[in-house]
């Protein structure tokens, strides 16, 4: 009883961490650039079929393929700020949130349909040789691909943090987020600094991408339920907080494991909803948000 | 340097400043007084480039600017200090410090700089790896102005420096602004505190209701009928 609650409760942060990651792309553009972004779990999808089509077209590993896979959603977020988001750009931040969630919504259906069209409705999943590996700690099972979303969302975190923190792009991003007039006062230019915190979120999602692809499957209707996710996490970490989104991840797969444990596997959807409403209603600027920020 | 022409802004449908022309030279204080709401927030946001003018002419160093970016603005050598500071509350001291010189021509020169702006403000040097929204409403503003210093700028313009300080520290403000003029720096400032801004500035304009109604030396201006009556009371 003991041994296989611990393992839920190992699995549940494990997949927490990957709730996590995906947030963080999404929660990294709302921060900046108030953009709704609806279509973030099309973005994931893409980023699981770009490691698919890697891997099996390339024979390149799914790990391997993530610079592979940043780049090509780093670029298609550019795009798609520049064709779509940007003209929104100018608009006041409550009507840029309605609108943006429009916009996104429509483009989520248009790139469920070009999956659909291109990738066909198959489910696709990636499997290599050492995936079924796994070691045990004190009796909990520790599958080598869970841990891998560990290691990579806290790489990914990491690396973000030291960009935004370290270099002068990264303080441009946050001088932006927190008053974007005396950004452009100080000579930064905020339409780059949009586009590039648009197309690092679309990076993230990539990532986030391959991690589902190695660990669950893709196709192309996948995207709402980790749009759902995301927005959940985003919440409860703290709306455009960085840290916060992931511990948030953690703390959503961390519930859904409980729930499931405890209760049935079929409530694990409506915890995490029911926490959302819950946080919404008492703490509306998140678990780990200030009222400032 | 600075020279404005027939410059007139619509904020929303409501036209704000009319056919407004003034001019800034090189070395001098130029102060822009006003009521509330008279428009002059709005002129300097235009001049940074934050906001369009309808139409008109603006041109800084033989620069036309009226259609600049801001950062391209900032690039040639104006930088502005906005109403209120807007300095980045989530940010130290340091980091603030480090975006006032983001612009390339700056980013070189960013170490001198700092030491420049610790001179003039030694109280940011002892703050510099606090936060910056824990600064009191004074040293707010002399990171703002710290901060808009570190872009190196040839005209720096103001936004109410003195707006929410308590009157001993106004006063140790427009010396400090006037010391940074003595280096060699030219300031346009946009100011409430008429009496103050007065004897500070070599020349002033009297904003009201979007139209320059008075214009002459700082000290000629304190004794012009309408200014006393209006603002001096």
């Amino acid at each position: 009883m003991l041994q296989s609650l611990g393992q839920n409760l190992v699995f549940g942060l494990l997949v927490g961490a990957l709730y996590g990651l995906v947030a963080l792309g999404l929660s990294l553009i709302f921060g900046v650039t108030k953009f709704l972004n609806v279509a973030h779990g099309e973005l994931v999808m893409f980023g699981g079929y770009a490691s698919f089509y890697a891997f099996s077209m390339l024979g390149l590993d799914p790990f391997l393929s993530i610079p592979l896979t940043i780049i090509i959603l780093f670029v298609l977020g550019a795009i798609l700020y520049r064709l779509v988001f940007s003209r929104t750009i100018k608009l006041p931040e409550e009507s840029k949130i309605k609108n943006t969630l429009l916009v996104a919504f429509g483009l989520s259906v248009i790139f469920q349909n070009l999956a659909l069209r291109f990738f066909t409705a198959d489910e696709r999943g990636i499997t290599t040789s050492y995936f079924s590996q796994a070691f045990t700690l004190g009796g909990v099972r520790f599958p080598l691909p869970k841990v891998a979303i560990l290691v990579v969302t806290v790489i990914f975190l990491i690396i973000l943090q030291l960009i935004l923190k370290k270099t002068y792009t990264g303080k441009a991003i946050r001088a932006t987020t927190q008053n974007w007039e005396a950004a452009s006062l100080m000579g930064i230019d905020i339409h780059k600094v949009y586009l590039l915190s648009f197309a690092m979120g679309a990076a993230l999602a990539g990532v986030a991408g391959t991690l589902v692809a190695v660990n669950y499957s893709i196709q192309p209707s996948m995207g709402l339920g980790w749009t759902m996710k995301a927005l959940i996490v985003m919440v409860l970490g703290g709306l455009g907080n960085i840290p916060g989104t992931i511990i948030g991840g953690l703390i959503l797969g961390l519930t859904e494991s409980t729930t499931s444990f405890f209760i049935s596997s079929n409530y694990r959807e409506v915890a995490g909803l029911v926490l959302f409403l819950l946080v919404l209603i008492f703490r509306p600027q998140g678990l780990f948000g200030s009222k400032e920020a | 340097m600075l020279n404005l022409e027939n410059v007139n802004i619509f904020y929303k449908e409501l036209q704000a400043i009319w056919s407004v022309s003034l001019n800034v030279q090189k070395g001098e204080i130029v102060a822009l007084i006003g009521p509330n709401g008279a428009g002059k927030t709005t002129l300097l946001r235009v001049i940074s480039g934050l906001h369009r003018c309808a139409s008109g002419k603006i041109d800084f160093l033989g620069r036309q600017i009226e259609k600049e970016a801001p950062e391209k603005i900032v690039e040639y050598g104006l930088s502005q200090v906005p109403e209120g500071g807007k300095i980045f509350t989530g940010m130290s001291v340091l980091e603030n410090l480090e975006l006032g010189a983001f612009v390339k021509r700056a980013r070189k020169e960013k170490n001198q700089n700092l030491e420049w702006v610790y001179e003039i403000f030694p109280r940011l040097a002892e703050r510099k790896s606090q936060q910056a929204g824990t600064l009191s409403g004074g040293e707010r503003q002399m990171l703002a102005i710290g901060r808009a210093l570190m872009s190196k700028p040839q005209l720096l313009m103001l936004d109410e420096p003195s707006f929410g300080l308590a009157p001993i520290l106004v006063e140790r403000m427009f010396e400090t602004i006037e010391k940074i003029n003595h280096e060699g720096l030219t300031i346009f400032l946009v100011e409430q505190n008429v009496q103050s801004s007065l004897e500070l500035a070599h020349r002033a304009y009297l904003l009201e209701n979007g139209r320059i109604v008075g214009e002459g030396k700082g000290k000629d201006l304190l004794t012009f009928e309408s200014v006393r009556s209006s603002y001096l009371g």
